[in-house]
Parts: C-alpha cells; sequence; structure tokens
C-alpha cells in the first residue's frame, strides 16, 4: 500500500500513531513492510490458506462475534441436502460437469422451504460463467431465496456455520507453515491480534489490491476475508472492512460506469443474446425480488430513458431491445483469442497500453498485427501503437513490418489535467476536478472523442432498421470553446437523472418502472441533487467531522461506509459507545448518526417483512445488506460464484509444489487458453522457482505515463528482479549484474538486485526462491528508459468469475547473464519448450 | 550481507553504500593547481625582486620582476578560466569579506596582480629609448614594487587557508602546516624561475632562495604527514602519493642541487626545472590528495566518530 | 528578521515514496541526474547534488534468520530505513562563509540561499560544506541547493516537498516548535521501545550552531550518509590566517636573509658551498651558511611552529 498508494497509506500511518497495529503479508519485504510492526512472508498464490486458518481458527475457538453473526450472516441458514464440498469431493464441490468444466449450482442452494425459483434461473452454469455473469454482482449479490430455513442454535450439521466449520477444518497453522511458508509463532501473532481487535470495542480493517486479485482464485481470495470479516462482526463498522485499493484514478468509475463488456452502469447485467429476449425476460433472471435489487426495472428503465430519451416508450420496452447482446465471453483475452484468430478486425484502444501492461505480450501482440484496422488513442506513442514498426517480435524475425496489415490510427489524448470531471475513487467519492490548462495541439478529451465520433456517425446513418439504436440515441450535449467541447457538468446531470419535470433527482428512491424518471447510473443518482455538483464540494477536513460528508459525493447517497447499519445491534443501538456511527433514535422515529444511514431511514429495527413483500420492503428491520435477497452478509455464497460457494485452496496454475489438500491441484473452473502462441509451463524442474510481478511507487503499470517523465525515469531507470542472496550466490549473480529469466513464453533480461528483502521460504519440505519482477518497462513509448516487457512471460490464464490474469504467482527459471538476441533467443526457448 | 556497504575496510566504521558525505572539490585540472603554483611563484618573485631591488642587483631584480607579473596575470588568467562562468570573474570582486578566503584572496591577487603588473612594466618601459628621463615612471614602478613586498608573501600563502578552509579532511586537519608547505614550495619555484632567468653571476641568492624553500617544503611536508595520522593517507597512497612523493624528490633533489650549482650552467638548469616541476608536483597532489579524502568516506566519518565517542 | 523556519524529518514515518524528490524537481524546474541503475536498494539518484535538492536514502539492514525448518540461517532484511535529506541549512553556514560573491545570503527566514545570478561558479562552497549538499552544475556552471523554496515561503507557502510528503516525515515551520515537537516525538519512540531513535543536528551547540534543518534517525548518521560530527570549518579561520601569516612573514624573512646573508660573496659569484661542499665537508662559505643568521631563523621559525601550534591550541 505504501508503494502504491502513499498518499492513502499516510492514514494507516495515522492509525499506527494511535495505536493500531499493522500487519503486512506478502512474498517481498516492501515499503510497506517497513512500516508495518510485524511483516509475514508468504509464498504467492497460498493465501486462502492464510485466511481459511484464521476462519478455522475463530470458528474452533468460538471467537466468532456471535450476536452479530447470528443477525447479520447467514451463519444460521440450512444449505440443501445434495450439497458436497470439496472436503468429500478431493477438491471439488458438487456440481461439477467434466465436458464443460463449469459447475451447476444448483446443489449450492439453501434447502428448500417449499416453493423454488425455475431451474434456469439459479445463477451460474456455462453460459452465466462464459459472460462473466459474477462480476456483476458488483453492488450486490445472486438472488436467493428471501427467508430460507435456519437454525438460531448453529447446530444443525447443514447450517452454514457448520459446514464452514467443517469446511476450514484442515486449514491449520501447520499446513499454513508447509504452504505459504509462515512459521506457527508468526501466524499465532497475527490470529491473536486479528480476533482480539474484533468485538463490540474494536474493529480490525484488511486492504488488499492487485496482490490478491490476480490470480486464478482471485475472487475466493476476497470472498476469503469476507468471511472471516462478518464472522468477527468487521462489515459495517467504521474501522472495519476489505478495503480493495483499486488502481487507475477512477478505475472505480469505470467499473460504475463501466468499460466492462459484461455490465451495465449500475451494476445491471448486460442483456445476454440467449438468455434475455426482452425486458421481462431479463428482469425475471438478473437479480432477487427482494432486496434493494427488486427495484431493478427502475433502474434499467430510467438508464433506458437516458439513453434513448423520447424513443423509449412502455410499448417498445423502452427501447430494451436497442442493448447489444452478450453471446459469450468478449473479455480481453478472448478478444485477442478472436484477433489472432481473424474474428475480431479493429480495435479501440483508449487508455491502454496492452501490448505491454496485458498478460501474454507476444500473443497481444500478434493479433493487434492481425487487424485491420487499429485506434489508439493516448498521451503518447505507447508500444501498443508502435508495436509494428519497433515491436520485439522484428528483432527476433517473428514479424516483418511490411507483411503487417493493421492500419494503425493514433489520436493524442487530453489528460486528466487537461479536461474537467470527476474521478471515482476507491472510497466511491466522486470528486470533480476542474481543467487546469488546455490540452496541446491536437490532443483532446476522450468526451470530445466519443461526442463528436457519435455524431459524426450518426449523420452516416440510414432510415433502415438496423441504424436505429444509435439514431435514437439521446446525443445532445452542450459544447463549448474553439474545440467544440462537450460540457462535462451537462454529462454528470444526465448520470444523476431527472424526474418529470425535468429538475435533477436527488435519490435513487425515486427513480419508478413507469418511464417517468431517467437516470444515466442508478447508483449515482444524487450527484447533481439540488442542482448542483456535489462532487465538487470541497469543504475541508478541519471544518467538519470525521466522516466529512462534504468532501466530494459518495455513491450511494453519499453514505461513506456501506452497509452501516450493521454498526448498530439489532435493536439500533451501537454495538458499543467507541464505535458508535449510526443507530435508531426511537424518539423521532428515525435512524440517525455520523453518515448516512444505509437502511431505509424510518424502518424500525423491529420491522418484519409481510408475507409477499418486494424490494426492500421484504428485508427486516435488523437486515443490513440491504443489497442482497436476503438482507445478511453471506458467510457461504449460495449462488453467483463460477468456482463454489466457498473458498478453497488451489495451486497456482504454474506452481512448484503439488496441493497438499486436496488431488484437484488447481482452480478447476479456470480459464485458460492453451495455444501456441502463449503456453504453458511444464511442471517439473525446468522452472523451479516462483515469480511474482508487481509495480514500484516510481512508476506508473505499463509505463506510458512515467517512463517519459525525467523526474520518474531517473527513479528507476532500469528493469530489474529482485532475488534472495543465497539463491544470487547459487547462480553466481551479483548484485547489479544481469540476469536472464525465462518461462516457455519468452526470455527477457534484468539487471539484478540481491537483497534480503526477498526471503526464502520452507514450503514443503524444500526451499522455494522467488523472484520479483516490477513490470513497468517497454522498448519504446517515448520512454526516457527502457527495458524488456515482463508481461512476455505471464501465462494466460484467468479467475472464472471476474477474468483477471493470475500476474502474481508463475513459475519461472533463471540464468545468469544477459538474453540471446534474434534467432538465438528463439531457439533458447524451445529448449524450455520442448527440451 | 550487509547490503548498506562498507567499501573501505575501516574497522567498525559505517557508510551509505561507500558513498562519500561531502562533495570532492570541483576544482578542474590543470588550472586549480598550476595556478596555486603560478600565485606562489608570483608571490614569492616579488619579495624576491623587492630584496634584488634594495640590495642593488638589477638583473635579478628585473626577472624577479617579470616573474612576478607574469605568474600573477597567468594566474589570475587560470583562474577565470577555473570559474563556472568566467564571464562573472568580477564578481570576485563585488565584496570583500572577510569569512572567505577566496574573497579576501581575490583581493590579494588584485592587487598582486595589478602591482607587479606595474612593477614590471616601468621596468621594462626603462629599456624603451623614449623612457630614458621618465624618473617619474621608475619612482611609480619601484613603488608598486615595494608594496608587491606585501602582497607577495601573502599571495604564496593566502592559497593555504583557500584549501584549508574546506571540509575536506586532508586539507583541512593541516591547516597549520599547509601555509609553510605552499610558502616553500613557492620559494622553492620562484627561487627556481629566478636562478634560470638571471645570468648566474647575479643568481646567488635566487639560488639562496631556492634552496631553503626547498628544506621548508620537505620540513613541513614531514611534520603534515605525520601529524595527521590517519587523514595524512591520501598524501601517501594512490595518484596522490605517486605526486607527493615525486615532488618530494625533485624538490629535496632540486633544492641539493641549488645549493651546490654555483655557476654552472648544467647544475643550474637541472636544480630550476626540478624545483619547478617540483613545486608544480606538490599543488597537483596536495589538490589530488583533497579530492581522494574526500571521495572516500573513511576520512569524513572516522575521525567524526572518534571525536565524538572520546567527548563525554 | 522573520521567524527562523526549518525542516523537521522524521524518517521513522517516511514510506520512501520520493514524493519529496519530484516536487522538489517540479517546482524548481531541475534537470534530471542522468539514468543509471546503481543496485543500491532503491537510490538510484546517490545523494545531494546540483540537480537534486531533496534525496531519499534506502538502507536494507540484515540479520541472520532461521527459515522454519531449514537447518541454513539466512541473512534476512530486518529492516529498510528511508530517509529524505536536504540542505541542512546550518545556524553557521560553511558555504555562506566562504562564498566570495555574496551569492550565498541568509534570508529573512533564516536560510541559505544562492543567487542564481550572482553566482560565479567558482566552485568554492561545494567543498567548504560539511555536509556535501551543495554542488556546482556541469554545463551550467553555478553552484545549486535548496533554497528552502524561498519563492514559496515568500508567497506564505509551504516548501514543495514538505507538501507533498503524504506522511508528515517532512515537517515545516518554525523552528523552535518543530525541536520541541521533535522531542516530543523522540521521547514517545523510545518510550514505544525504540531506544535507537534520536535527533540529529537539532543541537545549537553542534559544529555548525545547529542545523535549520535537522532529522529524527533510527541509526548513527553516518548510516544514512550523513557526517556524524560535521563542523563549519570556517570556526578555525582566525588560527588558519594566524599560520598563514606566520608562513608569509617566514617567506620575506627567509627571502631578505639570502639577499642579505649572501652579501657580496654571491655578488662576486661565488658558490654557497665555496665549492668545496660536493667534495666532503662545507667549503668556509658553506659552513658560513649553515651558521648564518638565516638558516638559525630558519631553523628557529620551523622549531617556533610547534611552540606556536601549542599556543593556538
Ligand atoms: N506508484 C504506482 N501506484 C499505482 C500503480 C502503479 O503502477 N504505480 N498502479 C495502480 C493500479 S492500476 C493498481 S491495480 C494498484 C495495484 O496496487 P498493488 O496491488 O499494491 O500493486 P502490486 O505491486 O502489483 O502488488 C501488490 C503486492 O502484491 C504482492 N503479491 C504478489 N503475489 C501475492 C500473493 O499471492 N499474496 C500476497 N499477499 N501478496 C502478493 C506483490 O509482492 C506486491 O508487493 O496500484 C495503483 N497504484
Ligand atoms: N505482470 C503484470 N501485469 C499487469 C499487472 C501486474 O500487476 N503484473 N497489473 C495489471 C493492472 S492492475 C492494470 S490496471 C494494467 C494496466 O495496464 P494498461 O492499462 O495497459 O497500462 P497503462 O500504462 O496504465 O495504460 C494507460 C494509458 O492511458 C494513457 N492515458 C492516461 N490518461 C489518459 C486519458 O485521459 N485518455 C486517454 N485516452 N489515455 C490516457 C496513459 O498514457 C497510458 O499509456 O496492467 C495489468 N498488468
Ligand atoms: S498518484 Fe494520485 S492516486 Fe496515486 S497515490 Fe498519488 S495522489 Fe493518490
Ligand atoms: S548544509 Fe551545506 S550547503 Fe546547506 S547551509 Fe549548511 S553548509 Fe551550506
Ligand atoms: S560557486 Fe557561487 S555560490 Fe558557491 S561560493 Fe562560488 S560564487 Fe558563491
Ligand atoms: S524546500 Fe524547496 S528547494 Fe528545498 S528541497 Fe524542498 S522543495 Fe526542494
Ligand atoms: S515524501 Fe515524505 S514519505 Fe515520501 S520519501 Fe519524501 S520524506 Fe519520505
Ligand atoms: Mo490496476
Amino acid at each position: 500500500m505504501a508503494e502504491c498508494h502513499p498518499v492513502g497509506f499516510q492514514w494507516v500511518m495515522e492509525a499506527k500513531a494511535r495505536g493500531a497495529k499493522v500487519f503486512h503479508v506478502d512474498p517481498r519485504f516492501t515499503r510497506t513492510s517497513a512500516m508495518a510492526d510485524r511483516y509475514l512472508p508468504i509464498r504467492a498464490g497460498s493465501d486462502i490458506v492464510l485466511l481459511g486458518a484464521l476462519i478455522n481458527h475463530v470458528l474452533d475457538n468460538g471467537l466468532d462475534f456471535r450476536a452479530y453473526v447470528l443477525a447479520y450472516t447467514n451463519a444460521a441458514t440450512i444449505v440443501s441436502e445434495d450439497f458436497r464440498d470439496t472436503e468429500d469431493l478431493d477438491g471439488l464441490f458438487s456440481g461439477w460437469d467434466p465436458d464443460t468444466a463449469t459447475y451447476a449450482p444448483r446443489s449450492w442452494a439453501y434447502a428448500a422451504t417449499g416453493e423454488q425459483p425455475p431451474a434456469e434461473h439459479a445463477e451460474g452454469g456455462r453460459r452465466h460463467a462464459e459472460a462473466a455473469g459474477p462480476e456483476t454482482y458488483g453492488a450486490g449479490g445472486a438472488a436467493a431465496h428471501p427467508s430460507p430455513r435456519t437454525d438460531p442454535t448453529l447446530t444443525h450439521p447443514r447450517c452454514v456455520y457448520q459446514i464452514l466449520k467443517r469446511h476450514f477444518a484442515r486449514y491449520t497453522p501447520e499446513l499454513v507453515e508447509r504452504l505459504c511458508g509462515i512459521p506457527g509463532a508468526a501466524f499465532a501473532e497475527l490470529a491473536e491480534a486479528v480476533t482480539a481487535n474484533s468485538g463490540r470495542e474494536r474493529t480490525t480493517a484488511w486492504v488488499y489490491s492487485v496482490g490478491w486479485t490476480q490470480h486464478t482464485v482471485g475472487a475466493q481470495y476476497i470472498r476469503t476475508a469476507a468471511i472471516l470479516q462478518l464472522l468477527l462482526g468487521n462489515v459495517g463498522r467504521p474501522g472495519g472492512g476489505i478495503m480493495a485499493l483499486r488502481g487507475h484514478a477512477s478505475i472505480q468509475g469505470s467499473t460504475d460506469i463501466p468499460t466492462l463488456f459484461n455490465i451495465l452502469p449500475g451494476y445491471l447485467a448486460m442483456p445476454h443474446a440467449h438468455r434475455h429476449e426482452d425486458l421481462e425476460h431479463y428482469l425475471e433472471r438478473e437479480g432477487g425480488e427482494t432486496g434493494f435489487w427488486g427495484n431493478r426495472r427502475s433502474y434499467l428503465v430510467s438508464l433506458l430513458k437516458a439513453w434513448w430519451g423520447e424513443a423509449a416508450t412502455e410499448d417498445n420496452d423502452y427501447c430494451f431491445g436497442h442493448l447489444p447482446r452478450l453471446t459469450g465471453d468478449h473479455g480481453h483475452y478472448t478478444t485477442v483469442m478472436g484477433q489472432i484468430d481473424g474474428t475480431v478486425k479493429g480495435y479501440f484502444v483508449i487508455g491502454e497500453n496492452p501490448a505491454v501492461g496485458s498478460s501474454g505480450g507476444r500473443a497481444q501482440r500478434l493479433g493487434l498485427a492481425n487487424l485491420d484496422w487499429l485506434v489508439v488513442r493516448d498521451l503518447t506513442l505507447v508500444e501498443t501503437a508502435t508495436f509494428w514498426r519497433d515491436g520485439p517480435e522484428l528483432e527476433t524475425g517473428e514479424m516483418r513490418t511490411e507483411d503487417i496489415g493493421t492500419e494503425v490510427f493514433f489520436l493524442p489524448a487530453a489528460s486528466h489535467v487537461e479536461k474537467e470531471g470527476t474521478f471515482t475513487n476507491t472510497q466511491r467519492l466522486l470528486q470533480w476536478r476542474e481543467k487546469a490548462l488546455d490540452p496541446p495541439g491536437d490532443c483532446r478529451s476522450d468526451l470530445w472523442f466519443y461526442y463528436h465520433l457519435g455524431r459524426l456517425v450518426r449523420r452516416r446513418l440510414s432510415d433502415d432498421e438496423i441504424d436505429r439504436p444509435p439514431r435514437e440515441l439521446t446525443w445532445d450535449y452542450p459544447v463549448h470553446g474553439a474545440h467544440r467541447e462537450p460540457s462535462a457538468e451537462a454529462v454528470l446531470r444526465e448520470i444523476n437523472g431527472v424526474g418529470p419535470d425535468g429538475r435533477a433527482l436527488s435519490s435513487s428512491t425515486q427513480l419508478r418502472p413507469d418511464g417517468s424518471t431517467a437516470c444515466g447510473c442508478w447508483i449515482y443518482c444524487g450527484v447533481y441533487a439540488d442542482e448542483v455538483n456535489q462532487a465538487a464540494r470541497r469543504r475541508p477536513r478541519g471544518e467538519q467531522d470525521v466522516v466529512a460528508p462534504e468532501w466530494g459525493w459518495a455513491w450511494p447517497a453519499n453514505r461513506r461506509i456501506l452497509y452501516n447499519r450493521a454498526s448498530a445491534d439489532p435493536e439500533g443501538r451501537p454495538w458499543s459507545e467507541r464505535k458508535a456511527y449510526v443507530w435508531w433514535d426511537a424518539e423521532r422515529g428515525e435512524w440517525t448518526g455520523h453518515d448516512v444511514p444505509d437502511c431505509e431511514i424510518g424502518k424500525p429495527p423491529d420491522y418484519l417483512p409481510p408475507e409477499g413483500a418486494r424490494a426492500q420492503d421484504a428485508l427486516a428491520g435488523t437486515d443490513p445488506f440491504i443489497m442482497q435477497s436476503d438482507g445478511k452478509g453471506w458467510l457461504y455464497a449460495p449462488s453467483g460464484l463460477a468456482d463454489g460457494p466457498m473458498p478453497a485452496h488451489y495451486e497456482p496454475h504454474e506452481s512448484p509444489v503439488a496441493n497438499l489438500l486436496y488431488g484437484q491441484r488447481a482452480n478447476p473452473a479456470r480459464r485458460t487458453y492453451d495455444r501456441p502462441e502463449s503456453p504453458y509451463n511444464r511442471p517439473g524442474p525446468l522452472f523451479p522457482y516462483v515469480l511474482t510481478t508487481y509495480r514500484l511507487t516510481e512508476h506508473h503499470t505499463a509505463g506510458g505515463m512515467s517512463r517519459p517523465l525525467a523526474y520518474l525515469a531517473e527513479l528507476q531507470p532500469e528493469l530489474f528482479c529482485e532475488m534472495d542472496p543465497r539463491l544470487a550466490a547459487r547462480l553466481g549473480l551479483g548484485n547489479g549484474d544481469w540476469a536472464t529469466i525465462v518461462t516457455s513464453r519468452t526470455v527477457l533480461e534484468a539487471r539484478v538486485l540481491v537483497t534480503g528483502r526477498m526471503r526464502p521460504l520452507r514450503v514443503e519440505g524444500r526451499v522455494i526462491h522467488q523472484i520479483g519482477l516490477p513490470y513497468h518497462w517497454g522498448w519504446g513509448g517515448g520512454g526516457l528508459v527502457t527495458g524488456d516487457v515482463v508481461n512476455d512471460l505471464t501465462p494466460l490464464v484467468l479467475d472464472p468469475n471476474v477474468y483477471i490474469q493470475e500476474g502474481k504467482a508463475m513459475t519461472c527459471d533463471v540464468r545468469p547473464g544477459r538474453r540471446p538476441r534474434g534467432r538465438a533467443m528463439l531457439d533458447l526457448l524451445e529448449t524450455y519448450r520442448h527440451g | 550481507m550487509r547490503t548498506e556497504g562498507a567499501v573501505v575496510p575501516e574497522a567498525g566504521f559505517r557508510s551509505y553504500y561507500g558513498r562519500p558525505v561531502i562533495k570532492p572539490p570541483v576544482w578542474h585540472e590543470p588550472h586549480m593547481p598550476t595556478y596555486l603554483y603560478l600565485g606562489g611563484m608570483s608571490g614569492v618573485s616579488s619579495s624576491m625582486a623587492v630584496m634584488a631591488r634594495l640590495t642593488g642587483n638589477p638583473r635579478l631584480a628585473r626577472s624577479a620582476r617579470l616573474a612576478a607579473a607574469v605568474g600573477a596575470s597567468a594566474g589570475a588568467a587560470l583562474l577565470a578560466a577555473e570559474l563556472g562562468r568566467p564571464e562573472r570573474f568580477l564578481n570576485m570582486l563585488r565584496v570583500f569579506k572577510p569569512t572567505s578566503p577566496m574573497s579576501v584572496g581575490s583581493w590579494i591577487l588584485a592587487a598582486q596582480s595589478g602591482l607587479s603588473a606595474a612593477a614590471a612594466s616601468a621596468d621594462l618601459a626603462e629599456l624603451l629609448p623614449a623612457a630614458k628621463d621618465m624618473a617619474l615612471l621608475a619612482t611609480a614602478g619601484d613603488a608598486a614594487l615595494l608594496a608587491t613586498g606585501l602582497t607577495g608573501p601573502l599571495t604564496a600563502t593566502y592559497t593555504a587557508v583557500l584549501i584549508a578552509d574546506t571540509a575536506v579532511p586532508a586539507w583541512h586537519e593541516a591547516y597549520r602546516e599547509l601555509p609553510f608547505l605552499f610558502a616553500g614550495s613557492a620559494m622553492a619555484a620562484a627561487g627556481a624561475v629566478a636562478m634560470l632567468a638571471t645570468p648566474r653571476a647575479q643568481a646567488g641568492p635566487a639560488r639562496a632562495v631556492a634552496a631553503l624553500g626547498a628544506a621548508l617544503e620537505t620540513a613541513a611536508g614531514t611534520v603534515m604527514e605525520r601529524r595527521l595520522g590517519m587523514v595524512g593517507r591520501p598524501y601517501r597512497e594512490g595518484r596522490a602519493g605517486r605526486l607527493m612523493g615525486t615532488a618530494r624528490l625533485l624538490t629535496a633533489g632540486g633544492g641539493l642541487l641549488a645549493a651546490v650549482a654555483g655557476r654552472s650552467r648544467v647544475l643550474t638548469a637541472l636544480s630550476g626545472l626540478a624545483l619547478t616541476a617540483g613545486s608544480l608536483c606538490t599543488r597537483f597532489g596536495v589538490l589530488e590528495a583533497g579530492r581522494a579524502s574526500a571521495a572516500d568516506p573513511a576520512y569524513t566519518i572516522v575521525p567524526q566518530r572518534e571525536r565524538l565517542d572520546a567527548a563525554p | 528578521m522573520a521567524e527562523r523556519m526549518g525542516f523537521f524529518t522524521d524518517t521513522s514515518v517516511c514510506i520512501g515514496c520520493k514524493a519529496c524528490e519530484v516536487a522538489c524537481k517540479e517546482w524548481n524546474q531541475l534537470p534530471d541526474d542522468g539514468f543509471v541503475f546503481e543496485a543500491t536498494s532503491y537510490d538510484n539518484t546517490g545523494m545531494l547534488g546540483a540537480s537534486t535538492w531533496r534525496h531519499v536514502a534506502f538502507i536494507e539492514q540484515s540479520r541472520p534468520v532461521q527459515v522454519p525448518s531449514d537447518p541454513e540461517a539466512e541473512d534476512s532484511v530486518d529492516r529498510w530505513l528511508m530517509s529524505s535529506d536536504v540542505c541542512k541549512h546550518c545556524t553557521h553556514a560553511a558555504c555562506l562563509d566562504v562564498c566570495p560573491t555574496g551569492a550565498l545570503f541568509r534570508t529573512e527566514f533564516g536560510t541559505v540561499v544562492v543567487q542564481s545570478d550572482i553566482c560565479n561558479g567558482c566552485g568554492y562552497c561545494v567543498p567548504a560544506c560539511p555536509y556535501g549538499v551543495i554542488d556546482r552544475r556541469e554545463g551550467d556552471g553555478r553552484a545549486w541547493k535548496c533554497t528552502m523554496c524561498y519563492d514559496r515561503q515568500l508567497g506564505g507557502l509551504e516548501p514543495a516537498c514538505a507538501k507533498a510528503c503524504p506522511t508528515d516525515s517532512i515537517q515545516f515551520g518554525p523552528l523552535d516548535e518543530l525541536r520541541e515537537r521533535a522531542e516530543e516525538r523522540v521521547a514517545r519512540l523510545r518510550a514505544d521501545g525504540h531506544e535507537e531513535a534520536r535527533l540529529y543536528g537539532e543541537s545549537p551547540s553542534d559544529g555548525v550552531g545547529g542545523a535549520g534543518a535537522f532529522f529524527l534517525l533510527l541509526d548513527e548518521p553516518e548510516v544514512y550518509g550523513l557526517p556524524p560530527d560535521p563542523v563549519a570549518t570556517t570556526r578555525d579561520l582566525p588560527a588558519m590566517w594566524r599560520w598563514a601569516g606566520a608562513a608569509a612573514l617566514s617567506v620575506a624573512g627567509a627571502v631578505a636573509l639570502a639577499f642579505l646573508n649572501g652579501g657580496p660573496g654571491l655578488k662576486s659569484g661565488t658558490s654557497l658551498n665555496g665549492g668545496t661542499f660536493l667534495t666532503g665537508g662545507a667549503g668556509p662559505k658553506g659552513r658560513a651558511f649553515l651558521k648564518s643568521r638565516a638558516f638559525l631563523k630558519g631553523r628557529a621559525l620551523l622549531k617556533g611552529r610547534a611552540l606556536l601550534k601549542g599556543g593556538t591550541r
């Protein structure tokens, strides 16, 4: 966190100064470790074992926050008798279909209570998984029965609590030592600190970023932390939570108003060509009827009204038919395979540098080279725009410029200081930024580009039916200045939404299913309340309380802590004075506190839903997790995940050790692309080391924004690899020497930084050396410094839920000296692929 | 492996990757050492010119006057060239700062070069037929010359303060001996030039100055190195050590030769050249020793650490 | 003069993000320092210089650690010290003292600043600084260093580096206040078991009269590349001039004696040793020289140095 979120890390330092104890779990000793009270070195890819052992520690010793767990989680819920655990099936859950390599999740469901949803509505399944369906639950959960059978004594053998207990029973401190390389004493200290610092008076927070996500079990890493936090009562309370530290400045914004293929704004699922024929169909299948998702018709219809305006009427399903449809996986890596196979002909690359930043760099470039046309919009001439004239494949002879038919259009983009708009940060905080200066030359904002591109495209449309969707779009933003820049505030206001009177709405609860309201993203509704740009508020922290509600605007409803109903006990009283956050004021008959309460403000704690209630009305006054159909925090996920209702430890796709727990070595549901462009390392002694990749404070991602800047480039001028002294000695490498790193994808060279910060770990009886590589270098991109592309080394293998690549744990070999060039490099590679 | 590097094998001595603590002097070669040589030579030449004039040795007086003038102005030119911004040379005379040996020195050098130039030109002017009767000119020249009797020795020695008033351990710690080392070196240099430039019959005092200078330099150098202890090592090691050793040989040899040269043309020439080379070597050596002592953190850290540890 | 302003750099909370280094370069529009991989932990700029006015040091300290169930003890990192160095704005600033042009001056904030339009690049300040801070920039020819953002201070802003520091490792303010705050911080750290915490440069009685930018360190200063006991050498300047004066007098005296004593004999062209020196024993003239006042004076002078030396101690 100190490395990649140094500005945010100031709050960790402040917490530390106030007595918080900081643990850091990472394969490398980093700047964060240097500030932590305790550093726990871990083998990359083994965190589920560590977190699972903490869960086991809590359950085994009865350390859970029982009142919280009983009231707010699904611990008491009884699960279907068809369910079988990985403990029973040697690493597989019930429902595994080896032919399609996917799970049918029916057996994971809650025990039947009579009426059951139709089978095809159960989330999961191949099509669902293919379209990255699980990722559509960004703001909530999949549907589950709102009032399932429960056992409040938590003794029923099929209640979630007992299932969890059995599931994690083998996740012991000994296993942590054997698989993660973390000694028992260190684990004990962590377990003691985490449990002692949870409960009524105290809370513990977990902070993670891509060290947890970029794995074939990435989503399940986070699930494991969520289970632990729910058991300890650390969700929805101040000082608790699981903080995802996100990446690019507005990457949160770009999932809320997504650049992802599988969701619409506000985490509404993208319609599927075969699953959702019309609006009714769609609404029936995507999400539950209870909880706030029960309002999804209002959200979707308002979105359609924002997009198609007058043209969207009740008679035509509000233009639902205009929405594009998924036919399967249209994710980044599948798209690249389509390029290589010739099925994808054109490509827009906006603010991304996949030739360097994406896994399997060679495959990326092979794809780019097989396109008809490519549009790159970037601040600098990044490698993605120049691969055809200076890419590494030219040196090896795998490509020749004259053979590449791709027509490349490079369009210079305005940077964040050269345009106005909002950033949504990791805390869901929208912060408005003014333009500081005009973009130079032909550089234009992305808003300008899309608006005018849309305008020009619409000019060329025919009256034909096929052109109707773009023709009927509302596409009329006010423009200003010599370049006719569209007004970003007008866009923000459209996102906020307007009511029948044309005035800006102030809350998503005002959205209607009848087409009378329009709203570009329901979770952002309120950012323009009272016709005021709430994101532009800048009241200094010294002039308001610690929650600082008047700095920017947080979705939803300017709420700073989600699910904060859980900060009060079931009766609505704070769990403790120390941790008071929101509470029920019986006199005034409403919820109050330091933050905007995350529940209906007038719903008393003793409210019980009447039979047949819908949406939020179906949630009791004690249900804090209002986006879930049952209002509960899910210790066990009866649906919605592609790889199981509970996390299980699987080895990374490429791992030097066997899975001690199960016969199933790696995540069975992981997405693989076993192709000649990007083969996998064969298991065995050829690739004896663990390789992990990461960032440096001094650079940014694929380097397009840091390598051209002298002040940053001079701070980390060359690609280097970090390795421990013992391995360096064995390889005859000294500090500052050159090393060659090999996977079956490619061979690259890096300078050597010999450092005790890389600690070899004894795992399963043998010493495992880990190599660390920062991935910021490339051959060009206007960079003042250049270096080999680390992503050329990484495998194309993905988490099955969200399709993130496993960039954090793989195997490799290391050789002393620089790498061979040209043909000789390919020859060396061949010896690793086939030798 | 202790990554926190200790490059110099000094017991218990720690540093930051063996990097220097202080900045080495940025002055360039050959400018700065040559200037030191020329300044010294000019300064003592002035003293000799004054004495030669007073004792009635016109040939020696003339060559010393000329040497003083040439040395001072060539030195000033080198100094200007050494500056990062030569066009700003005059900024030196913007202020007079007693805390800055370079400021004080600049004024001394300005006086020395002006006066010695005046003295030399007056002397040369006498050679011109038209100037035969210009008594005033001669008087002015003599007055200037007399004044250089003051500025000359200062020019020859202030440079020791100049370099000693720095954080460079091999210089600062030697601030007592350096002025004598430079004084001796300057006498040897000036004596040598005068020996070579004056008919041998009139050059006796020059030989005496040269021999005395050589003796003084040798003695001062010996005392300095003995007293400096560990900080004196840069004077004995590496390039500086070789330069200082060579200087020692040349100066001692040249001094002895000066003492015995008499009217021998060969011995005079040998002695003069040896002393000149010796003086130059001393200046290059001292500069290099300073650089070496600045570049190696041991010379900064070890004495300071000892000082701290010794303090109550 | 306004209140004396300074920096307290608390290295115990420095996360090594180098925001200070970059902010300084950005604000002051400094050139880069070259692109060289130094293999010295995460530090590739090395030390303060003409173009790096804030420099973050990285020190990896290892100790033997037993890998679990592995018989071989492993040297593993124990702590990673990071520290942002800067010009100390000394109370007795050697750089300022020795600057011959007055380019270096003391501002109304008690800081030490170079006026780049007056600096003539003489380079004297460079070796004078006991911390190795100020340096002459190649190509440009002038000396440069931290100004404690004199321009920003004049505009009522805090220095760029302090502004950018996310963890308040760099604290800017009135020096007196900072000293108090630092005392409290070091006391607190010590109470928490960090016996190694110490202040560096805060004492007005040190060799530079107290630094305007002082530090809280977790190890000996030399580990961070700082001198353990820096001294502004101008402190010894009067003594230095006395010694130089004595040397100048010796020159004058020795030269005078060379002339006066040599006298007529030399005038007549006789060599000093009367021609016999080389063949054994000093000749009459030579003997005369060895007994001469010049020689004796010289010897006395050389001996006298020892006396003088005692006197100035
Ligand atoms: N300076 C800087 N800041 C950035 C960025 C940048 O490039 N430069 N990028 C931004 C972006 S896009 C993102 S996504 C974020 C990412 O922020 P981070 O996730 O913090 O970034 P990384 O350095 O990629 O990975 C974090 C750590 O995960 C560790 N790690 C690897 N494998 C494992 C594992 O299996 N378990 C555990 N526990 N740790 C593991 C690595 O050693 C590394 O130290 O940073 C953002 N901030
Ligand atoms: N091995 C390995 N690979 C990784 C990771 C890892 O940890 N290890 N991390 C992954 C992660 S988390 C990420 S986010 C990716 C990042 O990978 P990429 O997104 O491919 O890389 P960036 O360099 O961030 O590319 C962003 C580009 O946007 C440009 N840009 C900036 N502002 C604007 C703008 O306003 N408009 C436009 N049009 N362009 C702009 C920048 O110049 C830059 O070139 O890398 C991934 N790859
Ligand atoms: S670069 Fe921006 S987003 Fe990243 S830490 Fe710095 S201020 Fe925060
Ligand atoms: S640290 Fe050096 S440059 Fe800074 S004021 Fe002191 S002597 Fe001058
Ligand atoms: S280099 Fe400039 S600032 Fe330094 S002493 Fe010389 S004139 Fe003064
Ligand atoms: S005070 Fe200003 S000039 Fe000095 S280091 Fe900080 S930013 Fe640079
Ligand atoms: S900005 Fe602050 S935390 Fe970052 S390196 Fe500089 S002093 Fe350390
Ligand atoms: Mo990211």
